[in-house]
């Protein structure tokens, strides 16, 4: 294997300093129209292709203003100019964007399966292992039926209680038209639309996500899940999640499902950004199993995200807590921007590939103000043919004083034709600043499952438990509800890769 | 063999000419053993006579591959059961390097074994606080700190803390046939006082023990019904408790070149 490029400047988070200074919030001069409008927005979807009438015919069915516009064509515009980035320990065939089509509107009612019946049933097989409830099965294989309005008028009825608190939970597209101002004043301040090409790509075409706003001083009472936007439209490619919470609020986000989500959209491109303020807290939690391919590496949604948290305010804190069970490719770094002073950055990852998956993850963490702290702990599990690299940078810039990280990487490997790598960068530039750095590697060893064989275990009871220890310091960063969930994945993700 | 329909003198344990090889090497050479129930015997032998392939083959480990011969175990072929399903039969090794688990407490593995055992035989499963009443005063018969429980399986222990843990894992899961591969190597003659406490703690009429071991100092201690040497891969001579000191005396020696020969 070959040892790949370090992160080319490009894809670092480049602008730190001018993040710090001043956020970026690109020209939002209104622009007269340049270019001739000649889609017609009257369709349901687009044809594979990727120009400025793409991004125009996106932007209209969404009835986005002006300055959205022009802030979508100005990513486009530069995306135009970047070329995709290869320094990822990944290998896939080359991407034909032109042959993706970036607008379809959700499916109708008759082209979804009318039952659960006309579903794969290896996919229900899946559920019922997970235990999900057979109403959720439902929503999940995207079956036409009314099973969903039950988490429907859940969601609504959380909804009227957020809003009491002044807590905003809604679609990206619903606060582009509902809360204008505050979309404009953070979109793309913590991931510019330049900052590397799939968040570029995402910038031009982003289809619809997630906006929560937490206002002053508010604790929001409930976990806050995209689960309750279940059925919301068909938002998977290119979403686009912003989290703004004000000083001294609290929010803790879940986002995905450990459900197996199909998807025909081979390639995704997401964009979180996450804003907390002095002494805000936020807590991101994902579980992420994207379709990962058959046995044989074949098929598999590609998956190229850029997740970035900004802690601007003096004391606040982003917690990262990742759990990647899917997709073929996954290419993904939450990073935190300590900007405020005694501002605090946490990444928990258990990050697992089977058969023929490949995954560079990893995060960042940028120190800038004094007395920052950071916290590491990625633990990687390959097995069957899988590849997995450990990519972490972490900055302590000039005036970090007293800043301090400590990470940890761990990896576990089961069989012997899969791959774990680890790639630390390390920039100190404040000689007051404390970094620690442990990795480890092992391997489930055929002694150690006969040892618990002997003890009465069969070999698949004996692997999940010995990768539940493995995982255990980042499944207790979950959300109870979400480590029980966690933990049936792993073990289901796992089924076949020993013995 | 012909006792085999008689229920009173069925044995628990039947080896009959069994041989097995590991790394391609012919170890047992038609090895054959009765253990009834109650009884404690005793395998003694020189390095390499292959006391500890015939604790992998009546365990189902991999490393041992039997070519000729039967097992009986309960009266029921043990080379048909899986590693799993004979520990849930009752069967258990006290290993001789006890394999370290890091991220597993103690306490998880003992739980989990215990519970895979109760529902083989279609009892509830203990949970955490029953469970853990039972580890702890266990532990107390082996004069173990509690906290020896909350730490990883193995992880870390001493030689002697290892192979206290082995037989802490025998008093918790209350094994049919329980044998013991060279338990007493590496403990100073405290530690051994208490391990042999332990085992004499589960002695009963219904559980039987096969005690391998290189030194007559054990058995002062977990006394045997019976003594067997094992050399070039069968056993050449059995006895009472004698024996053990019979060949504390002269050595092996003058057992092996009747086995070669």
């Amino acid at each position: 294997m070959n040892t790949p490029n370090p992160m080319t400047p490009a894809e670092r988070p480049a602008p730190i300093d001018k993040i710090a200074l001043n956020p970026e919030i690109d020209d939002l001069n209104q622009q007269d129209y340049k270019w001739g409008f000649v889609t017609d927005i009257e369709q349901d979807s687009l044809p594979p292709g990727l120009n400025e009438d793409t991004v125009r015919f996106i932007s209209a069915k969404k009835k986005e203003p002006e300055w959205l516009l022009e802030w979508r064509l100005k990513a486009f515009r530069h995306w135009l100019t970047m070329t995709e980035p290869t320094w990822a320990l990944v290998d896939y065939p080359a991407i034909d964007y032109q042959a993706v089509s970036y607008f379809a509107a959700p499916k109708s009612d008759a082209d979804k399966p009318q039952s659960l019946d006309e579903v794969d049933p290896e996919l229900l097989a899946t559920y019922e292992k997970l235990g999900i409830p057979l109403a959720e099965r439902a929503a999940l294989a995207g079956v036409a039926v009314d099973a969903v309005f039950d988490s429907v008028s859940v969601a609504t009825t959380f909804k009227s209680k957020l809003g009491e608190l002044g807590i905003v939970f809604c679609s990206f597209s619903e606060a582009v038209q509902e809360h204008p101002e505050l979309v404009r004043k953070y979109l793309g301040s913590v991931v510019p639309q330049k900052d590397n090409f799939f968040a570029a790509l995402n910038s031009a075409v982003f289809s619809d996500g997630s906006f929560v706003y937490i206002p002053k001083g508010v604790r929001c009472p409930m976990e806050l899940s995209t689960y309750f936007r279940i059925n919301a439209a068909n938002t998977g490619q290119f979403e686009r999640t912003l989290i703004v919470a004000e000083e001294g609020s609290h929010v803790s986000y879940l986002e995905g499902c450990t459900a197996p989500m199909r998807d025909e959209n081979q390639l995704h491109a997401a964009v979180v950004e996450l804003v907390a303020l002095d002494d805000a807290t936020i807590k991101y939690s994902t579980v992420q199993n994207w379709y990962p391919g058959d046995k044989n590496g074949v098929g598999g949604i590609y998956n190229f995200v850029t997740k970035r948290g900004a802690c601007r305010g003096a004391r606040s804190k982003i917690s990262w807590t990742q759990v990647e069970t899917g997709s073929a490719i996954t290419w993904k770094y939450p990073s935190c921007v300590l900007q405020g002073d005694d501002s605090v950055g946490e990444f928990y990852s258990v990050a697992l590939t089977n058969n023929w998956q490949q995954a560079d993850t990893g995060t960042k963490m940028i120190h800038i103000g004094k007395n920052t702290r950071s916290t590491i702990i990625s633990k990687g599990i390959s097995a069957g043919h899988g590849q997995q690299t450990y990519r972490g940078s972490v900055r302590m810039l000039k005036g970090a004083d007293g800043a301090r990280n400590y990470s940890q990487c761990d990896s576990l490997l089961m069989g012997d034709q899969c791959g774990a790598h680890t790639f630390p960068y390390i920039d100190v530039k404040n000689p007051t600043a404390h970094l620690e750095h442990e990795a480890s590697t092992s391997r489930i060893g055929e002694d150690q499952i006969f040892y618990l064989n002997q003890r009465g275990l069969s070999t698949e009871d004996a692997v999940n438990l010995i990768v539940n220890g493995f995982c255990k310091e980042v499944f207790r960063e979950l959300p109870m509800e979400f480590a029980v969930e966690a933990q049936k994945l792993l073990s289901v993700s796992l089924e076949g890769a020993v013995g | 063999m012909s006792n085999d329909s008689d229920p009173l003198h069925n044995p628990l344990l039947s080896i009959r000419e069994v041989h097995a090889s590991a790394g391609g090497k012919a170890i047992l050479k038609g090895l054959s053993l009765e253990v009834g129930p109650g009884e404690v015997h005793a395998i003694m032998g020189p390095n390499g006579s292959g006391k500890s392939t015939l604790a992998r083959v009546l365990t189902g480990n991999e490393n041992a591959e039997v070519t000729s011969g039967e097992v009986l175990y309960k009266g029921q072929d043990l080379f048909g059961l899986a590693p799993e399903e004979r520990a849930r039969e009752g069967l258990f090794l006290a290993f001789q390097y006890p394999v370290e688990i890091p991220g597993i407490a103690n306490s998880t593995l003992l739980r989990e074994g215990l519970n895979a055992m109760r529902e083989h035989r279609g009892e509830p499963e203990l949970d955490a606080i029953d469970f853990l009443e039972i580890a702890k005063a266990k532990a107390d018969v082996l004069e173990m700190e509690p906290t020896m429980l909350s730490r990883a399986v193995n992880h870390g222990f001493s030689g002697g803390e290892k192979k206290r843990n082995e037989v802490l894992q025998m008093l918790v899961l209350e094994p049919t046939l329980a044998i013991l591969d060279e338990t007493d190597s590496g403990l100073d003659i405290d530690a051994l006082q208490v391990v042999a406490k332990g085992v004499n703690a589960l002695r009963d009429k219904g559980r039987s023990f096969i005690v391998i071991t290189h030194y007559q100092r054990l058995l002062d201690y977990i006394v045997p019904d019976f003594v067997h040497v094992l050399a070039n891969g069968r056993i050449v001579r059995s006895g009472d408790k004698d024996l053990a000191l019979e060949l504390e005396a002269k050595g092996y020696a003058w057992l092996e070149e009747g086995a070669s020969a």
